[in-house]
């Protein structure tokens, strides 16, 4: 036992943080955001520079072997700038979930390209579509980066299937949305040809899995960078002659949210290495960090706002690029009252009223 | 990072587990599942003489002072299974984690031979004397005065702590004091261990609001103990004090875990037998309750796993607001579970049971070892660099 990065891990989190940091720039963030929400050039030197988009991979497909603690690290440092990535849907769910229920050929075909960054995939869970021999009809709503995608990971909660990017009665309609760093997409399928999946139910799990560990540890490094730049913001603003970080109210806020955000860390990493280990506690520490995480995030990126005054509500000020890909967090992949609900049941609350 | 245990430590939870089994369900079987600290004075002291004699009172001191060289996980895996086992509240607490800790760091060999085998071995029971009336949060306020009596060789002391926990059972107490004449704030204070019987000190206990005494006055006047008896030099006290504050977020803070579990099971338990379960707001709250105490648990295993002793990291600086937050949370949660059935209890003298007992308690635990509001200025001025507070001249 023991609850600290290894020196690799620390390795990881200090490169994809200097990375990151240099990188994903608010300015080049804001040009995607005019765009379809992808930074293509940045998401090319993450998957071939540094070489990280595997992280989590096979080392069969092009991946490196190793674990969801080392892409929480990754997801932390890309959160932590609300980097314009495919992160989520092409890695965390769409690479994920074949890793674990793609035929051998679905993973020989897909993997490297995704983890090279040659092909972008988007997972669209609670598919409303039916099936009739290797064809699909139906929408699936709010899939994350769906109008980037070569690839679609199509799920019901019992069936999953490949669909390509240009099949046959195949509609993808962009959404204009509120977090522009990661825009949802409507796919329409007519009688679309789809690739089943070899087993449906590990690729559903471990795709979820990955989506809630992606984006409660994005939730955790965009709640660090809030308060880290609300403390920045604190030190330099004076009224009444003093600085405003002087004011205890102030003061307090900013230690109420370290608070947080310090639980959420716990969260986040004790999630990764339960599901890891293959640790019974893996459920319930998924639904405590993708929920703790997401609530953390919205309040204080809500804080980061009220903190900076008027500028924090300008479209100029970075603020609202947290605020919103908070939002966002918070309502998808279940919200975070069903994921205390998920907890109730497994400490034996029994069924609600 | 590694959350698993390794055989050997899984061995050891075996061993432990079977001799904490073995007193809780036989010697000791009165007080199992005991909460407090008050009830049972006598039989827990008793309690502290069998941790000591089978070597299992601080099992992470080094083996020559009654220690077991005891590794991190072995520390946290006693502290799980203590409290798994229902052994009780340990009354010897501040010798063990907080008096005992301060000799090893900066006692002289004389003084860790005079005093840590009578800690190990659960015979000496000490508490602490910081707080006085004029010194809470602004505890370098003390006024308690300490003097080098040249003709006896004694510090002479006069003055008066408050809410000294404990010290109506307890042998010695462990006092901070101003040594030198005129001096302010955390200067000139000097750090002195005191026996507690003597004639020159008298405690008063202090009722309250849960109905129990276990806080009290601590007069001094004279009162006496040997110039070998001061820690690290005079003058130096606010340094010692400050070093043991570090200590009180110790493994122990495992073992209070386990404690907070045995509190919400019980909830859960009151909220299954009289359908509260079912209303989904309690549902989300005791959902958010099991979220929090997890997160303690690996917020403390984040702490402990950390080594630059130097630094301590966020999980260590925000880990008593975190806590204490929580408990007292939990403490209005198992009133809304209990409803007014909570408020009613058949014993005359004003003692609760367990439920309505946590929810007064833990407004206490807000406020004892640094107010949230301290602890928030100590995150903010710590942590985060901001300015530091003002000082008044009243
Ligand atoms: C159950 C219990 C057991 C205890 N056991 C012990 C013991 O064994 N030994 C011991 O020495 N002490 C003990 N204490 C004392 C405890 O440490 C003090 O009560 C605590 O430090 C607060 O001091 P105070 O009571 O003087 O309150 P004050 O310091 O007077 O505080 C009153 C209020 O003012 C607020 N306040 C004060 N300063 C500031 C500031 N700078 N900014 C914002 N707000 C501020 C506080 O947060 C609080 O809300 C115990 C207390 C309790 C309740």
């Amino acid at each position: 036992m023991n609850f600290a990065f290894t020196d690799e891990q620390a390795m990881i989190a200090e490169t994809a943080k200097a990375f990151f940091d240099e990188n994903a720039t608010s300015e080049r963030t804001r040009a995607a955001m005019d765009n379809d929400g992808v930074d293509r050039a940045l998401w090319h030197s993450f998957c071939q520079e540094l070489g990280l988009a595997g992280i989590a991979l096979p080392e069969a497909h092009g991946g490196s072997g190793l674990g969801l603690v080392e892409f929480a690290i990754l997801a932390e440092a890309a959160g932590a700038q609300v980097a314009a990535l495919p992160m989520l849907g092409s890695l965390a769910m769409t690479a994920h979930g074949l890793a674990r229920g793609g035929s051998e050929a679905q993973k020989a075909v897909w993997l490297p390209k995704l983890a090279s960054g040659e092909a972008i995939g988007a997972t669209g869970l609670a598919a409303k579509v039916t099936a009739s021999g290797d064809r699909l009809s139906g929408t699936v709503d709010f899939v994350a980066h769906g109008a980037s995608a070569d690839v679609f990971l199509i799920a019901t909660d019992s069936a999953a299937w490949l669909v390509e990017r240009g099949a046959a009665g195949l509609i993808v309609a962009a959404c204009t949305t509120l977090d522009q760093t990661r825009p949802f997409a409507r796919l329409t399928l007519i009688d679309t040809p789809a690739e089943p999946l070899g087993d449906a139910a590990a690729a559903l799990r471990a795709a979820q899995e990955g989506g809630w560990i992606c984006v409660a540890a994005e939730a955790l490094g965009g709640a660090q960078a809030t308060l880290d730049r609300t403390v920045g913001y604190a030190q330099e603003r004076v009224q009444f002659g003093r600085q405003i970080g002087s004011f205890q109210a102030y003061k307090h806020r900013l230690a109420d949210m370290m608070v947080e955000i310090e639980q959420a860390r716990s969260a986040v990493y004790w999630a990764a290495c339960a599901v890891d280990e293959g640790s019974d506690e893996a459920p319930i520490a998924l639904h405590s960090a993708k929920s703790f995480a997401a609530d953390t995030y919205f309040r204080c990126a809500g804080d980061m706002i009220q903190l900076h005054g008027g500028i924090g509500f300008t479209w100029e000020h970075d603020a609202h690029l947290f605020f919103k890909r908070a939002k966002a967090i918070q309502s998808m992949l279940g919200t975070s009252a069903w994921h205390r609900e998920r907890i109730a049941q497994l400490i034996g609350l029994g069924d609600a009223a | 990072m590694k959350l698993g245990f390794s055989p050997e430590d899984e061995a050891f939870r075996a061993e432990a587990a079977d001799w904490l089994n073995a007193q809780m369900h036989g010697e000791f079987s009165d007080l199992k599942g005991l909460t407090g600290l008050t009830a049972a004075a006598e039989r827990r002291k008793e309690w502290e003489l069998k941790l000591g004699e089978d070597r299992w009172s601080v099992i992470g001191w080094p083996s020559q002072w009654g220690g077991r060289d005891a590794t991190l996980a072995q520390q946290v895996i006693f502290a799980e299974e203590y409290a798994r086992a229902g052994a009780p509240g340990r009354i010897a607490h501040m010798g063990v984690e907080l008096a005992g800790p301060t000799i090893l760091t900066f006692g002289t060999e004389e003084q860790k031979q005079r005093f840590l085998p009578g800690i190990a071995s659960g015979k000496v029971l000490w508490c602490q004397g910081y707080s006085e009336p004029n010194a809470g949060s602004d505890l370098a306020n003390v006024r308690t005065k300490a003097r080098l009596d040249a003709a006896t060789d004694e510090w002479v002391v006069d003055g008066q702590k408050i809410w000294t926990s404990l010290a109506q059972i307890c042998d010695w107490i462990f006092v901070v004091a101003r040594s030198e004449e005129g001096s302010k704030g955390p200067k000139g204070l000097t750090f002195l261990l005191m026996p507690l019987d003597q004639p020159g000190i008298t405690i008063r206990p202090i009722r309250q609001i849960n109905g129990e005494a276990e806080f009290n006055e601590t007069f001094f006047d004279g009162a006496r103990t040997a110039s070998g008896n001061l820690v690290s030099t005079p003058g130096n006290g606010w340094q010692v004090a400050m070093g043991l504050l570090a200590f009180e977020r110790g493994v122990s803070t495992l073992g209070q875990q386990m404690n907070f579990r045995n509190e919400l099971d019980a909830i859960i338990a009151a909220a299954r037998e009289n359908g509260s379960a079912q209303d989904p707001l309690i549902r989300q709250r005791i959902a958010r309750a099991e979220i929090g105490l997890r997160l303690m648990r690996y917020g403390a295993l984040r702490m402990l796993s950390h080594t630059d002793h130097a630094r301590p990291d966020g999980a260590a600086l925000t880990y008593k607001l975190q806590w204490a937050s929580w408990r007292r949370s939990l403490g209005e949660l198992a009133m809304d579970v209990l409803g007014q059935a909570g408020e009613v209890t058949d014993d005359e003298d004003y003692h609760f049971p367990m439920l309505p007992n946590l929810f007064l308690s833990a407004r206490a635990d807000t406020i004892y070892g640094g107010t949230n509001q301290i602890q928030r200025n100590i995150v903010a001025e710590r942590a985060l660099g901001l300015p530091r507070e003002p000082r008044g001249s009243i």
